[in-house]
């Protein structure tokens, strides 16, 4: 009986399509490939609404200002996306950089401005191979790791700092990153120049290597990644210490913004970058997203923030704004999911 | 630091140079080095084993899940493993695939002792496993998938220092194998979740044909499929055993079983109970086996009949 079944089965071509596509099975398949159409959208909805109540808002100087005011938390969210791909989260990610800035400050004094920045790429790294070693070798979920690293950080920075701030002087090499240059008639800083290479490079290597795969074949099935054949251990700590490298640039990067390290600063730091991760369309769940789609989350919290203060409404109602943003995005992302699985 | 096997010298074609033999004639090779007498014109048909095991034995605690079990797996055969739940025939076929590692007994290759401590060590000696869950990555596209874990580099520059993966290369050999096994999916481009279950089975069976040299082993690859697909996958295993290669089929659905086995390894109680020849025992006498409501002929407890015989 079975076996009459089967035979006829096999006669068939197998279909290539699934079944029925409705329309809005359709829309959703389209948002699904092209992820970062949604993102894309709503950045010029935000450009076009502001441009119309400003005439300010779209001149270069502010739209370098934007640019400038995105390059820290615009570098760390390069890292956050790595770890999110991964199935992670990193909390500490901003406390790490805010622990860079306060070595590189110290450092420079009594060693000069190479040993400052060669020791806060170290201690970066160090710290991204902590948290890393503990989610990899212990198994430990990074939510709890990082809030603990975080803590730790935190206090520790402040500890280092014994409640002061450290002064960079101008024109320093550590402030390097805020010094201005002109392109085809632009005025932007080299950390904007920077902040835009960390996103080619960490783009490049996502989508064109081996290892790029790997993220996201770890943050889309550790199970199955093992059985592939991939050493998921490796390719998870390796993300983490990577992570390390960019807050280390994004350490340097605000020395350039402002020349003065703060152990209070960028408090908020690790949210904003989850914020322009998921608001860039980057799965919480792991596996899917992309830094593209980052940049362009850190560009429309950038440009939010700078119409709304254009527009002088005030910064709590701006944090509003970005929290129903980021709530937005997870919605989409959890109702995209649900459909395709 | 995970760009092991992304080199891009590796050669194209996935059988690899040093064993041209592995698809076209396997048995051939394996003959004349059985019968250094001469007489190879009738001992050609004399084949031995791709992999076999003896006396492997597996504990858990106090829990055997292994007891001493035989296991032979000729050249271009289908070996259907059957047993009840918990009867150990995953253990086994873990072993066999490097997934655990058996407390006694040797596993040999192609006559070879082998020692497999992890997945990969089995890969490497030319035995691909297809998992029941699949192990497909379902927001990768299907390239990728084909190649997770294998990936090709570019030549050049690009690949030796900027790493860059040869993707045009590894989706037009996705396309093809796929072609090969008679999977119609329109483009490789697309991402596993895009595809039906069975589907995505036959991307699984895909990179284990593509990769597998030496032996597949497939885990109830029809159990969560329907019937349509179910019979998509068994179409897969005959075209797999047309290549030369031997399959080794885990199954619940002795309809399945009996439809594309040559062999079936009755597993019981931790052991191999018999081989039986699939014309020879009804479905029902080999379900008694599997329970012991009925005992193994002599022949089939020592090893059952040579695939050769047919």
């Amino acid at each position: 009986m079975a076996r009459s079944t089967a035979s006829t089965t096999a006669s068939t071509p197998p279909s290539a399509s699934p079944p029925g596509p409705t329309a809005s099975r359709q829309w959703l398949t389209r948002i699904l490939r092209e992820p970062l159409l949604g993102p894309i959208i709503a950045l010029l909805v935000a450009i076009i609404v502001f441009s119309s109540i400003s005439n300010t808002f779209l001149n270069p100087f502010n739209v370098s200002l934007i640019l400038q005011q995105s390059v820290v938390v615009g570098i760390l969210a390069v890292g956050q996306t790595l770890i999110i791909l991964t199935s992670g989260i990193d909390l500490s990610i901003g406390s790490v950089a805010v622990l860079g800035t306060i070595v590189m400050a110290q450092m420079f004094d009594a060693n000069g401005p190479v040993v400052a920045l060669l020791a806060t790429f170290a201690v970066c790294v160090v710290l991204g191979a902590v948290n890393g070693g503990l989610v990899t070798v212990l198994r430990l979920p990074p939510f709890i790791v990082t809030l603990g690293t975080f803590t730790a950080i935190q206090a520790a920075t402040r500890l280092l700092a014994g409640s002061q701030t450290y002064q960079v002087p101008d024109g320093s090499p550590l402030t390097f990153l805020g010094t201005t240059f002109r392109i085809f008639g632009f005025t932007t800083t080299y950390g904007v120049a920077v902040m835009l290479l960390v996103y080619a490079v960490v783009g490049y290597a996502l989508s064109q290597t081996a290892w790029g795969r790997h993220v996201y074949a770890v943050g889309g099935s550790i199970t199955a990644s093992t059985l592939s054949g991939i050493k998921a251990g490796r390719t998870l700590f390796s993300v983490y210490v990577v992570t390390g490298v960019i807050a280390a640039t994004a350490a340097w990067a605000a020395l350039g913004r402002i020349p003065n390290a703060d152990p209070n600063a960028y408090q908020n730091a690790n949210l904003e970058t989850i914020t322009a991760v998921v608001i860039g369309g980057t799965s919480l769940f792991g596996g899917r997203g992309g830094v593209a789609g980052t940049l362009i989350g850190t560009l429309i919290v950038g440009v939010l923030r700078n119409g709304l203060t254009q527009a002088g409404v005030d910064s709590l109602y701006q944090n509003i704004a970005t929290g129903i943003l980021v709530i937005v995005a997870v919605t989409v992302d959890q109702f995209a999911r649900r459909r395709t699985q | 630091m995970t760009f092991d096997r992304a080199t891009p010298s590796e050669h194209p074609e996935p059988s690899r140079p040093s064993r041209p033999s592995a698809t076209a004639a396997p048995s051939a090779t394996e003959a004349t080095e059985a019968t250094a007498d001469g007489r190879t014109s009738i001992t050609v048909l004399q084949t031995a084993p791709v992999l076999e095991a003896h006396g492997l034995v597996k504990k858990y605690g106090n829990v055997t899940a292994i007891n001493g079990a035989d296991f032979e797996l000729f050249p271009a055969e289908v070996l259907a493993v059957v047993g009840d739940n918990g009867a150990g025939k995953s253990s086994l076929i873990k072993a066999l695939a490097g997934a655990l590692v058996p407390d006694a007994g040797e596993i040999k290759m192609n006559g070879g002792v082998v020692h497999f401590h992890n997945t990969r060590d089995a890969r490497a000696a030319g035995i691909e496993t297809v998992y029941q869950d699949l192990a497909v990555i379902p927001a990768l596209d299907i390239a990728s998938n084909v190649f997770l874990g294998r990936e090709v580099r570019r030549r050049g520059l690009m690949g030796s220092l900027f790493r860059r993966l040869d993707m045009p290369r590894m989706r037009a050999e996705s396309s093809n194998h796929l072609t090969d096994l008679g999977i119609g999916i329109k483009s490789v481009t697309q991402s596993v979740e895009t595809l039906s279950g069975g589907q995505r089975q036959g991307v699984a069976v895909v990179r284990a044909a593509a990769f597998g040299r030496g032996v597949i082993i497939m885990d109830e690859p029809t159990a969560a499929l329907g019937v349509k697909e179910s019979g998509m996958v068994i179409d897969l295993i005959r075209s797999i055993r047309e290549r030369g290669i031997p399959v080794v089929l885990i199954s619940h659905d002795m309809p399945h079983v009996f439809e594309v086995a040559d062999r079936i390894h009755v597993h019981r109680l931790g052991k191999r109970a018999g081989v039986v020849d699939p014309r020879e025992r009804s479905m029902s006498e080999v379900v008694a086996l599997m329970t012991g409501a009925e005992q193994p002929t002599d022949e089939e407890r020592a090893g059952g009949p040579r695939p050769d015989a047919r």
